[in-house]
């Protein structure tokens, strides 16, 4: 790329280290396995983070201050190099992590850009000029003439969105303004005959769309290659560990009940009333209703009451009870009790495994007959608004609550149910509804407290 | 690489299996036609006989073999190219007409679809820099736009949305708004500034507010006057535009008239603050601007019917609209099959 008003040559400023990577090729290093696991965390971590935030609907102000601090407390090592390298490394890591699906994918794009995006920002101008360069965008900047012809029309843009007046030193790129579809989507670019005026300011724009298409071509070959040989290959060393970070839970970890013990069988309607979650809450009333659930369903309650405190024994007759009014006990016993044992940890390779957080049931993908999934993403409007309806949400609430989902912030439109039905605010948000079932029995306990 | 372009036939032959895609009841998804096989494509209108004929996106793969792809997992049934396409409804008009309401239109609210073709068509061609668009009269209440420059036909999903937002201007959640549009800024983009020197304002001065009667009774005005963001302001309008009802009536139409007396009042001295003025536009555009239905244009794979259709309903075929005379068009002339039958002679 030219920048044909600057004087400044890149290479004088190539001294101001760039530490910003694109993640061309993978680094010909060597890495420690704990290393390749350790750094991938932390580096979820910093992903997990900017999900949460953006789902919260945090501001670009508020972001770009998250973003540095999760950045800060998780990435950052004694040395720039060893901060670079573990970058890299983690980068690449969670590229296998997260190749495999469509959602996966999906999910990782966003935080992977969102992420450059905000580091883009910090960058120096010399090192953000540097990185344009690594794109070679074929952009040239406008000459003085160009800039003339359009000079009132780029004021008048920069007016409209109450930015600072352009001067005559203004830097502006001419670009199809397919390359910016996001400035081109809030009117914050002038367009003519096809191509959009960006700003040395909006070009994060520019390189964020760059740094986004490249990652998601490179995804698919990643997808590819390890479908047809890393899979194989990296059986008995990477391959376990990438499956397991994949469904890794970045939060405290609920399949034990510890804070509340245990919670016994004939209590469970009314906790269910009280204080599920509109997912369980749903699967729950299916399974009074249908005494069946699918096998989505079967886990996502399942492992939820395992986490509220429903032990083993009590859970089995919780289903047999169900179940055994479509199926029969026998039936029961023979096929579906291996599962729920399973689940606790006492059958097959014994994993006490844990329940499902919000990021994962509102990414699962549930089929017709499955009433799995988070209600905020998988129901229809009409559908939602009625089992709000019945958990008492309604007025201006579940005006805010549509507002939200159409938006696609499932999670804080669960927060704001939980808000609404115990008239108490929820900072942290709903990342889990084993989390909403404990911080509705605090809020629930302190009430009682104070009224009796 | 072979490419083959998505049609669906919708038929009321009773005859004929019916499979449905279990959205449209009564549909007949029948995809086919390949681009290089225009004789197997008429082969199968004159087979089926369809009543409607929806075109979709072109595939790289046949579409009729969408569920043997779709088995292998990895999903390669996707939509290469697709024109941009527009689809403007005069039933999304339904608050700011009072000539008619739902599926009818007349000659009294016609004019806000020429409206919205002056306006889209301008920033087609001058902002977007397209030179193939077409404009189809829907066959009842709207317009259909295709844009069909290769440019346009290669646009992502991502970028059909962006195009689409360029031109939306009304607030989210409107419904429950009495200001559903909000112009945000000290002054307007080139785009939504030209768009109301050059259309929105004259139209809605010269013609639209004295067609509609806009500000003639209580009931009209007072959804006009909420989106004035300085209660004291509207609050004096509405006390002095009561009144008139009293006293002697201003000379000229009251909707003239009033419309001045709002401006004055909003630009005067005592109101210079810049939301007011904003304001006078915030109102014009609301009345007069062109309302998309957004969806058709994000996404790729949206079917939408084919020009020179037949509307069912209405009989009316769905013929072409020249943009430079858009002003001529009358919806209530349009050719219905009964005339257009009537003049066949050239088949059997």
């Amino acid at each position: 790329m030219e920048i044909v008003r600057s004087q400044r040559k890149t290479s004088d400023s190539s001294a101001a280290a760039q530490t910003l990577s694109l993640y061309r090729s993978a680094p010909d290093i060597e890495v420690r396995l704990d290393d390749f696991e350790l750094f991938a965390i932390d580096r979820l971590r910093v992903l997990k983070g900017i999900s949460d935030g953006l789902s919260r609907g945090k501001k670009p102000e508020e972001m770009e201050k998250l973003v540095s601090e999760l950045w800060r407390t998780n990435m950052r090592l004694q040395e720039q190099s060893e901060t670079m390298e573990k970058d890299v490394i983690s980068h690449f890591v969670l590229r296998l992590v997260y190749c495999r699906t469509e959602d996966q994918r999906k999910w990782f794009l966003s935080m992977e850009t969102a992420l450059f995006r905000y580091r883009f920002r910090f960058e120096s101008p010399d090192s953000q000029r540097m990185l344009m360069g690594e794109f070679n965008l074929p952009y040239k900047a406008l000459t003085h003439a160009e800039f003339e012809n359009v000079k009132d029309k780029l004021i008048q843009v920069a007016r409209s969105i109450g930015q600072p007046v352009v001067n005559a030193d203004a830097i502006f790129f001419k670009v199809p303004f397919e390359e910016v579809a996001e400035l081109v989507s809030n009117r914050r670019v002038f367009l003519f005959k096809g191509y959009a005026y960006v700003a040395m300011n909006q070009v994060v724009s520019l390189v964020a769309t760059q740094f986004r298409s490249l990652l998601s071509k490179a995804l698919v070959l990643t997808n590819r290659k390890w479908t047809s040989t890393i899979r194989e290959q990296e059986k008995d060393r990477l391959t376990p560990i990438v499956e397991a970070l994949s469904t890794s839970y970045l939060g405290p970890d609920y399949s034990q009940a510890k804070e509340f013990g245990e919670v016994s069988l004939k209590d469970i309607d009314q906790l269910a009333n009280s204080s599920f979650p509109l997912c369980m809450r749903h699967l729950f009333e299916k399974l009074r209703e249908e005494h069946h659930l699918k096998h989505g369903g079967r886990m996502q309650l399942g492992l939820f009451l395992k986490g509220v405190g429903l032990k083993l024994e009590d859970a089995l007759a919780f289903w047999r009870a169900e179940f055994s009014q479509k199926v029969g006990s026998e039936r029961f016993d023979k096929e579906y009790a291996y599962s729920m044992r399973h689940n606790y940890g006492k059958e097959g390779k014994r994993t006490d495994y844990t329940p499902y957080s919000c990021q994962k049931i509102v990414s699962s993908t549930p089929g017709v007959g499955d009433h799995h999934g988070c209600p905020y993403r998988h129901f229809s409007e009409e559908n939602l608004r009625a089992a709000l309806g019945k958990m008492g949400v309604g007025g201006r609430t579940m005006d805010d609550v549509m507002d939200k989902v159409r938006n696609r912030h499932y999670q804080l439109a669960c927060t704001l149910t939980f808000e609404a039905i115990h008239a108490s605010s929820c900072d942290a948000g709903i990342n889990h509804p084993n989390q909403y079932f404990s911080d509705s029995q605090k809020v629930l306990k302190t009430k009682n407290h104070s009224t009796s | 690489m072979k490419t083959l372009r998505k049609f669906k036939l919708k038929s009321n032959n009773a005859e004929m299996p019916i499979i449905g895609d279990g959205k449209h009841p009564g549909c007949d998804p029948s995809y086919f036609g390949r681009r290089d096989s225009v004789t197997e494509l008429e082969h199968a209108i004159r087979e089926k006989c369809p009543f409607k004929i929806d075109i979709g996106p072109v595939y790289s793969i046949d579409p009729a073999k969408i569920h043997a792809y779709a088995q292998g997992g990895d999903n390669v049934f996707t939509p290469m190219e697709r024109e941009l396409i527009f689809d403007i409804d005069m039933s999304d008009y339904d608050d700011v007409r009072y000539c008619c309401s739902g599926a009818d239109v007349c000659l009294d609210c016609w004019p806000l679809m020429t409206v919205a073709i002056k306006v889209m068509d301008t920033a087609l061609r001058d902002d977007f820099g397209f030179d193939h668009i077409l404009w189809v009269y829907s066959g009842r209440r709207g317009v259909h736009c295709w844009v069909c420059d290769r440019r346009a036909r290669r646009l992502t999903n991502e970028q059909r949305a962006a195009v689409a937002d360029y031109f939306r201007v009304y607030n989210v959640g409107s419904e429950n708004n009495a200001k559903k549009v909000s112009l945000t800024g000290p002054v307007l983009h080139p785009f939504l500034a030209r768009s109301y020197m050059e259309v929105l304002e004259v139209f809605f001065d010269k013609k639209f507010l004295c067609g509609q009667q806009l500000l003639s009774t209580q009931e009209k005005y007072e959804k006009i006057l909420p989106i004035i963001p300085d209660e004291s302001a509207a609050a004096e309008l509405h006390d002095r535009w009561q009144g008139n009802r009293r006293s002697s009536i201003p000379k000229g139409d009251p909707n003239i008239v009033r419309w001045e007396q709002l401006k004055n009042m909003l630009q005067s001295g005592k109101h210079k603050r810049q939301g007011l003025r904003r304001c006078i536009e915030e109102i014009v555009f609301s009345y007069t601007y062109p309302r998309l239905d957004m969806e058709v244009s994000k996404h790729m794979n949206h079917l939408l019917k084919a020009p020179f259709c037949v509307h069912p309903k209405t009989g009316r075929v769905c013929v072409p609209i020249d943009p430079d005379r858009c002003e001529d068009f009358d919806p209530t002339a349009v050719p219905a099959l009964s005339e257009v039958s009537s003049l066949k002679t050239v088949e059997t």
